[in-house]
């Protein structure tokens, strides 16, 4: 064993640490600026759809982040076939999820809610479209293009998916049939069997039950909700807490159909997915979904790409193959939703298919409150006093306790 | 003898839940109930022809071997600097090698994800083979470093001294000398390290970008009811897997004449 | 020791003897070379990240995309102390990180002493891979494993029902499942210290009329209770910070799992709030220190 002097172990700690420092302080260095600009283009993308369709076999995969079921094989399988572009995707668990997968710069694309798109835009994480390249664009449904969390001034971010309601859904034998209400996941009725989803906007669900049952507190926007309003909604959350089963998100959903199955769960909140996946077991599932008479959040999707990716030709093959007539009518039917090409309609296996799931109907989608982010600003003449997102995030932690 | 009996209830509530998983994988129906009505081989064959499994594999492969080599020089390296020089701040290298296995590995995730983040990519280097060894690397070091020290502790270091004495170089002294003695520890060390890359999943979830290992690849399906199946085939897989190199690390620690205490 | 090839020392002038012969005289230097990859790693890479993170805690959110904003303050920190969600977090989580830790304890001994003290040298060899394997065997397929078995229409249920009697609640669930994912930590250097201490003490304390009871308690525990703690250390450290467990099994919040939720939406608080755990176990590590688990590992 050999002794050391001291000063020269003190002086190597010395520089190691000064190292270690210099390192976290490159870190620091160099600050991110997020613009917004509409000038962003990915790199490496082609300028016509021929050389997209020649680089794309270069690329060979597109790395994308998406909601449960938008990609299933029966028709990414074809689109490999086609393009030699292999889809390996990511479940998003909520859009929180999403927005922050996408910010890592790992991922080429993204199928994002209303509440992502306008975060990630802001960010600078994804880049505008050129229709021009993704022409089965002229088809789509023309209320779902040129939206507010699609489009910044004039410059669209992306191409529509399909949109859908969050439903309520409960067994058959547990509710009665004309059941057409949110009360019972309110009222504590179905206590410890009730199955939600798991993301601080559901904090909105509560808003649209408060918009019918406490009518003087003048909520008219489930998003925008300032102080009081804000307060009511945390406080109907937290007297449901006890009665809650089990949470579940875009990670977990397959549980809720177990759930149900065994009676852990009787009645929640859902996804048109999970009612089509309950009633694909054998036996199929008793159970009702639908959106109640006080109206429901949902979502409006958008296919978006990534600043950053490094397979942008397969991307926009993707983004305008997932919104082709015969691939969105099968994602449609799928997962349970309204498709967004006007075409879709006449693909679809259920020849009713759109009537159904209302894709023309607007009227329908009026009490239909799309994913949004909460912002300060109410955007009405209260000014800027609405609760932010990131107070929404606090108060679920809470909530979750 | 009550000994005998809570060894054998202690391994049965070890395995059961492992024995659960391989009964899983030969489980006809797509829902997890039990008990199970029909079983097949089939999803053994789906798997295997599963392209996307079949490239994870490899990549967990490769990441392993990559972390494995850096672990056993770095490992080697510090347990030759601790086992064999007295030193002020010697207690504190242990602590450091120890840190990235007692910190809980969110923390260690978040922390590298930061790093590739904010240093890394500004630098135009983005999540690739490399982040997931490195994250993997870090807390590899401690395997490697706790078998080697004790090795290098039971093995006195006169040998080494006799060696100079002799006339031998350092270089020489270390590969006629010590590296021998220390050849088993490094080698069971190295075992357990690949086995521990492996089948990590806390961490690399936050070092892979959207790279699959196997294990992020189980992550990422194994909420997806279709593919349920053939997770549980490459669960199954991934056990027997690791019983070879740690029964042969095992094999390799066994002291030929005996150790110092316990039966001596 | 194995055959050594005939090696004849570099003769004077070469430079690798040269090179040797001031690395001999200059130990410091060696030592500092052979300290300085592995160090420098850690310390750079691991070290480096964790203090990068940490600043993060310093800084605030942008509320609208969550983008770190470098702006030094403390209100993350007022923000977990005055939220009791927190600290309920916190203590819940510490609370179960306990109860693991000493369920562990008590189900690792009889193995460990088994395989350290009365198992033949084969039987220990297979006890050892035994306890060793279910360490690789796919941290997430083992989580779900316990989440089919213990649910409604799981094994435990079906093994129960029966009886009249049911699956454990969320709380007794989780406790289980953290239990069953830790005990080969604690196993093993339980066994490491029991097989360490030399069988002259056990006789030396035979000799001085000691039963076989109380030789147990008063020489073998004590020595041995080192290597508990060390072991202690990853049942403690594992349960404090799992993110995937606590929502998968029990439907709660725990320390890891807000960090993991909160990463997304602002990373500053889930890094002011990773200070929690960093802080429990550092204390937890000194004070293992203190009664020699580090020794022990």
């Amino acid at each position: 064993m050999r002794k050391l002097h001291r000063k020269h172990v003190g002086v190597a700690g010395l520089a190691v640490v000064v190292g270690a420092l210099a390192f976290a302080a490159a870190g620091c260095g160099g600050g991110d600026s997020s613009s917004s600009s509409a000038d962003w283009q990915v790199p490496g993308l082609g300028s016509t759809i021929d050389e997209i369709t020649a680089k794309a076999k270069d690329e060979g995969q597109t790395n994308l982040v998406i909601w449960a079921g938008y990609a299933d094989k029966s028709w990414s399988d074809e689109f490999t076939k086609t393009t030699g572009c292999k889809v390996i995707t990511k479940d998003g668990a909520n859009s929180d999820d999403m927005v922050d997968l996408m910010a890592t710069g790992a991922y080429d694309g993204v199928s994002a809610s209303g509440d992502a798109t306008l975060r990630l835009i802001a960010k600078g994480d994804v880049a505008p479209v050129n229709f021009d390249l993704t022409p089965n664009y002229t088809d789509v449904f023309s209320g779902l293009k040129d939206q507010s969390y699609n489009t910044v001034d004039g410059v669209g971010y992306g191409v529509p998916h399909g949109r859908g309601p969050n439903e309520l859904v409960f067994r058959n034998d547990i509710l009665p049939a004309n059941t057409n209400s949110w009360a019972p996941i309110w009222d504590g009725s179905q206590k410890g069997k009730v199955s939600i989803y798991d993301s601080q906007n559901f904090i909105a669900d509560a808003a649209v039950y408060l918009m019918a049952t406490q009518p003087d507190l003048k909520i008219t926007n489930p998003y925008e909700l300032d102080a009081d309003q804000f307060t009511a909604a945390v406080d109907l959350l937290k007297q449901q807490k006890p009665a809650i089963g089990k949470y579940w998100d875009g990670n977990t959903y397959a549980d809720q159909v177990t759930t149900f199955k065994s009676g852990e769960t009787t009645v929640g909140t859902t996804w048109p997915y999970q009612v089509n996946l309950m009633a694909a077991e054998k036996p199929p599932l008793s159970v009702t979904a639908l959106k109640p008479k006080e109206g429901t959040t949902g979502w409006s999707d958008t296919w978006m790409i990534s600043t950053k990716a490094a397979h942008p030709n397969c991307t926009y093959l993707w983004m305008n193959y997932i919104i082709s007539p015969q691939a969105n009518a099968k994602v449609a039917e799928w997962f349970g939703e309204a498709p967004s090409n006007s075409k879709a309609c006449d693909y679809t296996t259920d020849k009713n298919f759109c009537t159904t799931y209302h894709a023309t109907d607007p009227s329908w989608w009026k009490d239909v409150y799309y994913w949004n982010t909460p912002t300060a600003d109410c955007g009405d003449d209260r000014g800027e006093v609405c609760k932010t997102y990131a107070d929404w995030r606090a108060a679920w932690t809470e909530i979750k306790g | 003898m009550l000994l005998r009996l809570g060894t054998g209830l202690t391994l049965a509530f070890i395995y059961l839940p492992l024995l659960v998983i391989a009964i899983y994988a030969f489980n006809e129906n797509i829902s997890q109930t039990w008990p199970i009505e029909h079983y097949t081989t089939k999803w053994f064959r789906v798997a295997w022809e599963d392209e996307s499994v079949r490239s994870a594999l490899l990549l967990s492969v490769k990441a392993a071997l990559g972390a494995t080599a850096i672990a056993l020089l770095l490992g080697m390296l510090a347990s030759l600097a601790v086992a064999r020089y007295s030193f002020f701040g010697r207690e504190t290298i242990s602590f450091l090698v120890i840190l990235p296995i007692a910190l809980p590995g969110i923390i260690t995730g978040l922390a590298l994800q930061a790093t590739i983040l904010n240093v890394f990519q500004p630098l135009g280097i983005t999540f690739s083979i490399w982040t997931i060894i490195i994250g993997h690397a870090t807390f590899c070091i401690v395997v490697v470093y706790n078998n080697a020290v004790a090795r290098l502790r039971r093995v006195s270091g006169s040998l080494e001294e006799a060696s100079a004495d002799l006339g031998a170089d350092s270089w020489q002294t270390f590969r006629y000398v010590t590296f021998p003695q220390m050849r088993t520890a490094l080698l069971a060390g190295g075992l357990l390290a690949f086995a521990l890359s492996f089948d990590e999943v806390i961490v690399t979830i936050f070092t892979s970008g959207a790279q699959q290992t196997l294990p992020i690849w189980m992550f990422t399906n194994f909420g997806r009811p279709r593919e349920l199946p053939i997770v549980n085939v490459v669960a199954l897989f991934v056990i027997i897997a690791s019983i070879v190199p740690v029964w042969i690390a095992q094999r390799v620690t066994v002291e030929p004449h005996g150790t110092t205490g316990g039966r001596g | 020791m194995s055959s050594v090839p005939h090696a004849e020392p570099p003769p004077r002038g070469n430079p690798r003897r040269r090179l040797s012969s001031f690395f001999h005289r200059h130990h410091h230097v060696r030592l500092g070379g052979l300290l300085a990859a592995p160090v420098g790693w850690l310390v750079i890479v691991y070290l480096g990240s964790l203090v990068l993170l940490l600043m993060a805690a310093f800084w605030d959110t942008e509320p609208f995309t969550n983008d770190v904003v470098r702006h030094w303050n403390l209100g993350n920190f007022r923000r977990i102390f005055e939220q009791d969600v927190y600290r309920n977090v916190a203590w819940r989580t510490i609370k179960m990180a306990g109860l693991v830790t000493i369920a562990d304890a008590v189900l690792a001994f009889p193995i460990a002493y088994y395989m350290a003290r009365v198992a033949g040298p084969r039987k220990r060899n297979l006890l050892v891979v035994a306890v060793l394997t279910p360490l690789f065997a796919s941290y997430l397929v083992k989580a779900f494993a316990w989440r089919t078995m213990l649910g409604e229409q799981g094994l435990v249920n079906w093994v129960l029902g029966p009886f009249g009697l049911s699956a454990p609640g969320d709380w007794t669930s989780l406790w289980l499942t953290f239990t069953y994912f830790w005990l080969p930590f604690m196993i093993l250097p339980i066994y490491a210290g029991l097989e360490r201490i030399p069988n002259s003490l056990l006789e030396a304390s035979a000799d001085l009329g000691g039963r076989s009871v109380r030789t147990f308690w008063k020489v073998t525990l004590p020595l041995a209770f080192p290597a508990v703690v060390a072991g202690s250390i990853f049942t403690f450290s594992l349960t404090l910070g799992d993110y995937i467990l606590p929502g998968l099994i029990a439907d709660q919040q725990f320390i890891g799992t807000v960090i993991y939720s909160e990463r997304s939406s602002g990373l500053p608080v889930a890094a002011a709030f990773a200070m929690v755990p960093i802080a429990v176990m550092t204390v937890y590590l000194l004070v293992a220190r203190r009664l020699g688990a580090f020794k022990a590992l």
